[in-house]
């Protein structure tokens, strides 16, 4: 169900390399989970976040839940339709629900993001 | 992201229906010590069934008891804030159970069963309740706990009487708000009142624990849409009711929340003296309303300020509005400030969110 051209986080954010630029999104566990997404703050454009950073907050009826950079760069662009429309996370979230465009600042240290089986195992030991 | 669940130890108690809503996709939380759903599948979803159909809750968690005895009335008269001894055979009324210095021990629902005192008390302050009551007894009364032998569900919206009248009597669906009457079921004692925690009609129903999965699967046939507690939050917190440990506690007394009316002081009652000075306390923080700017909701413990960002009081619930479209809360704050209309700046995750004071309720239901 997770598309294998991505790399995940622990922390449920997937990363779509694309040249020198990836692309960075929320799992289908993550907001399955969440379920009634109200509001999704993003970064600035522009800004510099670290892997493992606070990129932004996903906010649901019942509760907010941090954001983590997966990988070091740059923000190019954020998805200004999640302003309008949060619940589009849900309903797409490795296409039209992405979230922001990062510039990758030298190697992308990826030793950390895993393949969607690996991620896959992680997601069915979480209790839930 | 971070873990959206607390995946806590397993709680000591389930209610009776616990299997029936791990078997229906319920997103089992621990709450006041209970292991209950949250939603089985969007709060939103669920919200707005209640508001626009109907929806039911497992409330078995809260603390059911019953009084009996030549003094029954008298004890609980003196136990509770609101008068009883007006209440007519099959009444209901809203009640604080105070300590000595007016601060709110629980929140409760009175009833005036035919055959004994009905008692609801929330699940996190059963014993507590039912501590203080020991501590101040009176000869020739009993005090039967039926909230493990029974099951409680909360049947809401306007079109639970379309829900129920199929199996239960005409008498029920006539019965006026705030009423209750005693149903025989199968050589049973179903015991359902006019009340609720929604802001739209509805029923409460107290019936066998045997029977629990059986009723709970007819109101899902009957159309009605099984609710979690998380839209049991967000429908009582538009209705502007208060819940214990938010926005009510024992450093918190009835007059500054609002309640003043469930308070009578021309009787006597545990707390009475103290409520009598404290009525007139213009010091004390006052409970609003806020609606909050844009779409991000405040939280409890957050701090209410100002224009010149002076703290004039803190949030004790909050949540995003599903019926309003918009962030409501809750809070305490100081009593000049408490003006319908009055701006202030709510100061949510290190980021000022302009909000405006509001009467409460926050939604009032169509009169139909």
């Amino acid at each position: 169900m997770n598309p294998s051209d991505l790399r995940y986080a622990k922390t449920h954010e997937w990363v779509r390399a694309d040249g020198d630029e990836c692309v960075i999104g929320l799992t289908r566990f993550a907001v399955d989970q969440l379920t009634d997404v109200t509001y999704i703050q993003l970064p600035a454009v522009g800004k510099k976040v670290k892997a493992g950073d606070g990129l932004g907050e996903i906010e649901s009826v019942k509760a907010v839940s941090d954001i983590y950079a997966p990988v070091t760069g740059k923000v190019m662009a954020v998805n200004t339709d999640l302003s309008r429309d949060p619940g589009l996370v849900s309903r797409d979230p490795y296409g039209a629900g992405w979230l922001v465009r990062l510039r990758v600042e030298g190697a992308v240290e990826s030793g950390h993001l895993m393949d969607a089986r690996a991620y896959e195992a992680q997601v069915s030991e979480t209790p839930h | 992201m971070d873990d959206c669940q607390s995946h806590a130890p397993a709680p000591a108690m389930q209610t009776p229906l616990h299997a029936w809503h791990v078997a229906n996709k319920g997103r089992m939380v621990d709450f006041a010590g209970f292991s209950m759903p949250v939603q089985y599948t969007s709060i939103i979803s669920e919200h707005l069934a209640v508001r626009k159909s109907a929806g039911f809750f497992d409330v078995s968690h809260m603390g059911r008891l019953l009084i009996r005895g030549e003094a029954a009335m008298e004890w609980l008269d003196r136990i509770v804030t609101c008068r009883l001894s007006d209440l007519a055979v099959g009444q209901v009324r809203y009640g604080l159970v105070c300590n000595e210095q007016g601060g709110v021990i629980d929140d409760v629902l009175v009833t005036r069963w035919p055959d004994a005192w009905g008692l609801v008390v929330n699940a996190s302050n059963h014993e507590a309740v039912v501590a203080w009551m020991m501590a101040h007894p009176v000869a020739d009364t009993t005090i039967e706990d039926v909230t493990s032998s029974t099951v409680m569900l909360a049947l809401q919206g306007p079109e639970w009487w379309r829900v129920v009248q199929s199996f239960l009597p005409e008498s029920i669906l006539a019965l006026p708000y705030y009423r209750g009457a005693i149903v025989a079921k199968d050589g049973t004692k179903w015991r359902i009142s006019r009340t609720g925690y929604t802001g739209e009609y509805g029923v409460e129903i107290v019936a066998p624990a045997a029977v629990g999965e059986a009723l709970a699967n007819s109101l899902l046939q009957l159309g009605a849409v099984a609710c979690g507690l998380g839209a049991r939050d967000t429908l009582r917190l538009e209705a502007g009711m208060p819940l214990y440990g938010h926005e009510l506690d024992e450093q918190t007394n009835p007059f500054q929340a609002g309640l003043g009316r469930s308070v009578d002081l021309s009787k006597e009652f545990y707390g009475c003296k103290a409520l009598e000075a404290l009525r007139g306390d213009v010091h004390a923080p006052v409970r609003v309303g806020l609606i909050l700017d844009g779409r991000r909701a405040s939280r409890q413990g957050d701090q209410v300020l100002d224009g010149t960002g002076i703290q004039i009081g803190r949030v004790t619930s909050g949540t995003f509005s599903p019926t309003l479209e918009r962030p409501i809360a809750m809070a305490y704050i100081r009593r000049e400030m408490a003006v319908t209309g009055q701006s202030v700046s709510l100061l949510v995750r290190d980021t000022h969110v302009p909000g405006q004071v509001t009467g409460l309720p926050f939604y009032k239901r169509q009169a139909r």
